[in-house]
């Protein structure tokens, strides 16, 4: 059963230094039962204002939010229920947890806003507790806490009124990488614990692949993409999927005679396969650094302009054409900078030469 | 171009002592990065050498001069020592422009309007922000005012320039980006560079040597990079320039053996001289290690890797997928470890589902006495 | 500090050379300064008042505490200053919360609106109301009496009531500048949370941001308080002529009665002591209010607070700020200049009553107002120079070189600013009046030394936080390029500091322009101020005049203002 449902979900709005901004454009998604679904996105995107608009802290201009089979916001009939009706527990980046009340009281509010028993009430806070690691600090503050401490009384509280939908606005930014990772999988234990659907929205590709059943990526207040996060990996709808997701390079290329030549360079061809119904004579060339292979023999020759050791990798520049890629390798053969060496495409994927988005319109959008 | 020595140096603020007793030589033309977990006084070495601290004892000479020693009363101040410093919160001047925030040096030392512009145009040029060159700092992201302070330092000294943590603030991309941008500038000018981290990531990228620090100030090993790497002379090295596995192990019989509750199970690889009878921990990479599953009649089959007639048998607790890896926790004995694999070569092989049992082969494994906290 | 932790600036500084360096000669400047201004002052209070030649005497002190008029001054003091707490607090508390957190429209405009009684002189506004509500001439109470052709007024002015009333206006800008403030800083997730976790908006404010909103509430009421206790310009001029007195107003007439002699001063030492007493008890009640539970509850993402609607009520509800600012602002300002254009007062304010005399009287024919105006430039400009320019040595000494023993200097800054203005002028007579050689009273300069002394902490509180915002590596860093200590300064640190020294100049100019507490006691035959001039012409009946002189005083104060912020503004778009 589908339990957040957007249907043709935009949010546009006036700004005296920009003028009209559309922050969420044409956005429609149903989110699964028990289903953990991130919107994924670098910062400006609208995945936040997405967010708030499930909430209900934000109004829509236009389309449909419901949840469950309750509808939550009909702009066309200017139906709205506000968020403290629409039984969701939600997570704050800055925690949001309330300076002067104890953990008990902070976990225990939902519950005494609805007016339950305190018998009751202390079972709920007490089950909460347990499930997120914090039985025992009832009577402490949350000033005398560490942040992953707070961050997870958020999490009791927002569970604890048996919400079936939890919304997590990049709960874990503030949070230092270790951290990150061990409330990461408190989480995602959590919901397969209780059956949550959770929606998360984060700017941190790993974290969102890690996290998430399925995931969309948006920018600009587009969706570029919803699917699996292993289907996402390998098969990005588009240049800004593919680079969003991890180190990329990206090839431009021009196909005479059935041979394909890096742009901008006639010395020799690239050996790759091209898509059975690619009709263009221009195409951008996605290849992931630790998916193309280097040899001594063969492939496409070029020298190394740079090594550099990585650790657990070994990170090679060089050119294509008129093109700076890089490849990363574990195997550490003995190429150093200068050496003659052949590349050979592993997978590829391939994009249309369309124009980049401008820096300027992405900037534009961080600052609204 | 200079070398930078240190000789034996103390600084102390006020009763506690933030380094004792450090000595380091760093050789001209090179870049040598401070590394270590915060604090462990690697910037105070730098403000040391900078003439930003003063000296309880020892020296400091940066090329040929003694610029700091307590025992001959010799302190050059900060302005007569010739050094460039970028700041971790990069210290550009808001009320001057970029241009002007450069010319400075020079304005310092006398140089005349038109001689100092030309290089201004230059340096900016190099660290590709030679289009701002009229803009105030409050109109450039935390990348731009970054390159500001870098040109600014290059300006300020072709002897040597320190740099305290520079990248932290900027975003994940960004710091990929500039510390290649560092690296291209360093080898074009052939400037003394001493670079101040806890991220051993931008270490390995721009350094030409690496000393590693502890948190008492002692540097526990200076080499290259990939020596560090291939030869980390203790545990603490070992965790801190990557992700690693410490694995209990301890001898019955002369064989090495792993716990796993009330039983152990074999450990199946040489024995390591020289670790006496006592238990210790065999160190491995998360990347180093290849799973493969049992085989058909029931057992499981060593993976590569010189086995010793077994094979190491782990269970499968969690598979976390992250785009170009597939993570993997792996439970060997009373032990969680932490296995990586390129996702291509998952997907060929088969990802493994928590709950699987596998066998483990692991390569490069170093054997250490102790497993020392990092941080 | 722990091993590695990196060290502040001020270690760079402490550690040049072993000579007498820069920051050891600030030291040392900064604190014979304060000590000849501030300390000096309060020494010489409580030694002539227990010290009798020579010898140790409490029989004055003893006297003046057990005499009942005395105890009824202090009585009333506290009365007034209770009253004006509590109320002000709740009209400001109201109009905060109504601008910042409700969908009322013209928000701007009444924001800055609100602000104008927090410029306004108190005692100016003082005299508005007695011409509008004197219990017999006032204009309100005339046109009352002829309405209900009786002889009782509808108000009258010189009572505790209206002395609280007008304060009462004049200081709870204190209490919504505050909260304000935090609500605009305020995190909203921490509302929001409360929304999500099924809080309706009624409950959201009685639960979440209320509490959180209490201290900023504290902070303004003690604010209050404290500026109410040491108050002397409201009672002045409206309970006097009732006999109605409060420890400022008691002290000063003390002096006055005995015609400025030594056993007058005496007397008027002993009750200051009392009245510092007083003050320091709410300062320590300051203290223990403010530190219980100062919350962390500014945001970092900026997005807007949910707001509460209004509905049906925005036009009521605007029509009561309307109303408001109407007898706050609006009122007082059309009497005093309306009055200022009678030809007498007491007239019905008819355009042939109307004349352009009184202003050319006290701008060009009296030479009692044209000094006063002449001295109060004179005075408010070379104070806030001074004490800008002091301020900022002693503040970047405290701020930047942290040398030992700083928290002495901290102090002796922040002391005049508790002590009443009333209180100091006492001090800095019995200081300079030739007990050390050196006789200024009657000149311009013992106002002059009583203001640096009055206005240094204002003056060290804007330096220490323009300094604060100046980090220490701006200054490392123009070292690192070349330029020395003194350089660097000059370079990076001035450059920095200079708009918040322009904004101290002003905070100081101001309230300088339109004092009265502390120049009525010390002022000379030729040396009076505007404050003094328009209150003793007010005295002397001369009511026209005194209110063009107020109208006077009222524009230079306002043009001041839209200067500051004009100025201000552009450092601000920076």
């Amino acid at each position: 059963m589908d339990q957040v449902v957007l249907k043709s979900v935009t949010k546009s709005f006036v700004t005296k230094a920009f003028g009209e901004v559309t922050a969420v454009d044409d956005v429609s998604l149903s989110i699964r039962e028990g289903e953990c679904f991130s919107f994924l996105g670098p910062s400006g995107c609208g995945k936040t204002t997405t967010l708030r608009m499930i909430a209900g802290f934000e109004d829509l201009s236009s389309g449909e939010i419901w949840l469950g089979d309750r509808p939550v916001s009909i702009k066309t009939k200017n139906f709205y229920v506000p968020p403290e009706k629409r039984q969701l527990g939600m997570v704050f980046q800055a925690f949001a947890v309330w300076p002067h009340l104890n953990v008990y009281e902070n976990v225990a509010f939902p519950l005494r806003i609805q007016r339950m028993s305190n018998t009751e009430i202390s079972d709920r806070v007490k089950q909460a507790l347990k499930h997120t690691s914090l039985s025992g600090l009832e009577e402490k503050y949350p000033s005398e806490l560490s942040g992953g401490q707070q961050q997870r009384i958020a999490l009791a509280r927002a569970i604890v009124a048996s919400a079936k939908v939890l919304l997590l606005d990049e709960p874990l930014s503030n949070l230092d990488p270790k951290l990150r990772e061990i409330m990461r999988f408190e989480i995602k234990d959590l919901q397969k614990k209780l059956g949550l659907t959770i929606v998360y929205v984060t700017h941190d590709q790993a974290e969102a692949m890690a996290l998430s059943d399925r995931m969309l990526v948006m920018d600009m207040g587009v969706v570029q993409q919803v699917d699996t996060p292993t289907n996402m990996y390998n098969n990005p709808a588009n240049r800004f999927v593919f680079s969003f997701l991890g180190l990329s390079n990206f090839v431009p290329v021009a196909l005479h005679d059935g041979l394909i030549w890096p742009a901008r360079s006639a010395s020799s061809s690239l050996e790759c396969e091209i898509p059975e119904d690619w009709d263009d004579d221009r195409a951008v060339l996605a290849a992931r650094p630790n998916e193309i292979q280097l040899t001594t023999e063969g492939g496409y020759r070029t020298r190394i302009k740079n090594r550099v050791f990585l650790g657990d990798y070994v990170e090679y520049r060089m050119d294509i054409g008129d093109t700076e890629i890089r490849v990363q390798t574990h195997e550490h053969r003995d190429f150093q900078t200068g050496d003659v060496c052949g590349i050979r495409l592993g997978k590829v994927k391939w994009y249309p030469a369309e124009d980049e988005v401008s820096d300027e319109e992405r900037e534009r959008r961080k600052v609204i | 171009m200079a070398e930078v020595r240190l000789d034996r140096i103390t600084v102390q603020y006020g009763e506690k002592t933030a380094i004792g007793d450090f000595s380091l030589h760093v050789r001209d033309g090179e870049c040598l990065t401070l590394l270590g977990p915060s604090p462990c006084g690697k910037t105070t070495v730098l403000r040391a050498i900078a003439g930003l601290a003063k000296l309880a004892s020892g020296e400091v000479t940066i090329g040929s001069r003694v610029v700091a020693s307590k025992d001959r009363r010799i302190f050059i101040p900060p302005e007569k020592r010739n050094v460039g410093v970028v700041f971790q919160d990069y210290a550009v001047w808001p009320h001057m422009t970029v241009e002007a925030n450069v010319l400075y040096p020079l304005k310092k030392r006398k140089v005349p309007r038109k001689e100092a512009k030309e290089q201004v145009d230059d340096v900016l040029r190099q660290v590709r922000m030679g289009d701002y060159a009229a803009r105030m700092p409050f109109q450039l992201s935390g990348g731009q005012q970054q390159r500001v302070a870098l040109a600014r330092a290059l300006v300020a000294s072709q002897d040597v320039v320190l740099l305290d943590e520079p990248l932290t603030n900027l975003d994940a991309n960004l710091r990929e980006e500039m510390r290649f941008e560092i690296k291209r500038l360093q080898n074009e000018t052939g400037i003394t560079v001493i670079y101040v981290t806890h991220d051993q990531d931008i270490a390995l990228v721009i350094s030409d040597r690496i000393a590693l620090m502890d948190k008492t100030g002692s540097i526990r090993q200076l080499g290259a990079p990939e020596e560090l790497c291939k030869n980390p002379q203790d545990s603490f090295v070992y965790r801190f320039l990557g992700l690693s596995n410490f694995i209990p192990v301890e001898i019955v019989d002369g064989e090495m053996r792993v716990r796993s509750g009330a039983k152990s199970i074999p450990f199946p690889y040489p024995m390591p001289s020289g670790m006496g009878d006592g238990p210790f921990y065999a160190a491995c990479r998360p990347m180093d290690i290849t799973l493969s599953r049992e085989a058909a009649d029931g057992r499981a089959q060593a993976g590569t890797g010189p086995g010793a007639g077994g094979a190491l048998e782990g269970l499968v607790t969690r598979v976390i997928y992250l785009g170009n890896i597939y993570e993997y926790r792996v439970q060997v004995g009373d032990s969680e470890i932490r296995v990586q694999q390129d996702s291509f070569e998952a997907f060929k092989q088969g990802v493994f589902r928590e709950g699987q049992v596998c066998a483990l082969g692991i390569e490069n494994i170093r054997y250490y006495r102790d497993m020392e906290e990092v941080s | 500090m722990r091993a590695g932790q990196s060290p502040r600036g001020s270690e760079l500084r402490r550690m040049e050379g072993s000579r007498l360096n820069t920051g050891q000669l600030l030291l040392v400047i900064s604190t014979v300064i304060l000590i000849i201004t501030v300390v000096l002052p309060v020494a010489m209070i409580v030694y002539n008042v227990f010290f009798y030649k020579w010898s140790f005497d409490w029989s004055l002190f003893a006297s003046m505490l057990t005499d009942p008029d005395n105890l009824a001054a202090m009585w009333n003091t506290v009365k007034i200053s209770f009253f004006v707490t509590t109320l002000g607090t709740v009209v400001g508390l109201f109009f905060a919360w109504l601008i910042g957190r409700s969908d009322i429209p013209l928000k701007g405009l009444m924001k800055s609106l609100f602000v104008i009684p927090y410029m306004f002189p108190p005692f100016i506004g003082a005299m508005a109301w007695g011409l509008l509500l004197a219990p017999r001439s006032g204009y309100i109470n005339k046109m009352f009496m002829a309405l209900t052709g009786g002889r009782t007024p509808l108000f009258n002015i010189n009572t505790l009531a209206g002395i609280v009333f007008v304060e009462l206006c004049y200081y709870f800008p204190f209490v919504f500048i505050q909260v304000s403030g935090a609500l605009e800083r305020m995190d909203p997730t921490l509302e929001e949370s409360a929304r999500i976790a099924g809080a309706n908006q009624m409950t959201v404010i009685r639960r979440i941001t209320m509490p959180l909103v209490v201290p900023a509430i504290a902070a303004g009421a003690m604010l209050i308080l404290i500026s109410s206790l040491s108050h002397f310009g409201v009672p002045a001029i409206l309970g006097f002529s009732n006999g109605i007195f409060t420890l400022p107003t008691k002290i000063y007439e003390l002096i006055y009665r005995a015609s400025g002699s030594f056993e007058g001063i005496r007397r008027g030492a002993s009750l200051s002591i009392l009245l510092v007493a007083v003050v320091v008890l709410a300062l320590a009640l300051q203290r223990r209010v403010l530190r219980a539970g100062r919350y962390d509850i500014i945001r970092g993402k900026s997005m807007r607070p949910m707001l509460i609607k209004l509905r049906g009520w925005k036009v009521p509800l605007l029509l009561v700020c309307f109303v408001f600012l109407v007898i706050t602002v609006i009122l007082p300002l059309c009497t005093i200049f309306g009055v200022g254009f009678l030809k007498a007062y007491g007239v019905p304010m008819k355009l042939a009553n109307m004349t352009l005399n009184n202003f050319k009287y006290v701008l060009f024919e009296s030479k009692m107002a044209r000094d006063s105006i002449r001295n109060s430039f004179f005075l408010s400009i070379t104070s806030a120079v001074i004490t800008m320019l002091v301020g900022t040595m002693i503040a970047y000494v405290i701020v930047k070189i942290q040398p030992r023993g700083k928290g002495v200097l901290e102090v002796l800054g922040i002391l005049p600013y508790s002590i009443p203005g009333i209180v100091l002028a006492v001090g800095v007579i019995l200081t300079w009046s030739g007990a050390f050689y050196l006789n200024l009273y009657n000149t311009i300069w013992i106002i002059l030394i009583a203001y640096i002394a009055r206005y240094m902490a204002f003056s060290m509180k804007s330096a220490s936080a323009s300094l604060e915002q100046v980090h220490d590596s701006l200054e490392e860093a123009s070292r690192t390029c070349g330029a020395s200590h003194f350089e660097s300064l000059l370079d990076v640190t001035l450059p920095l500091i200079r708009p918040g020294m322009v904004a101290g100049f002003f905070l100081i100019f101001l309230p300088a322009m339109r004092e009265l507490t502390t120049s009525l006691l010390l002022y000379g035959p030729f040396t009076r101020t505007m404050g003094v001039a328009i209150y003793s012409i007010n005295e002397e009946g001369y009511t026209v005049q005194a209110c063009a002189l107020a109208g006077v005083a009222i524009i230079i104060i306002v043009l001041g203002e839209l200067l500051l912020r004009f100025v201000t503004r552009e450092r601000r778009g920076q």
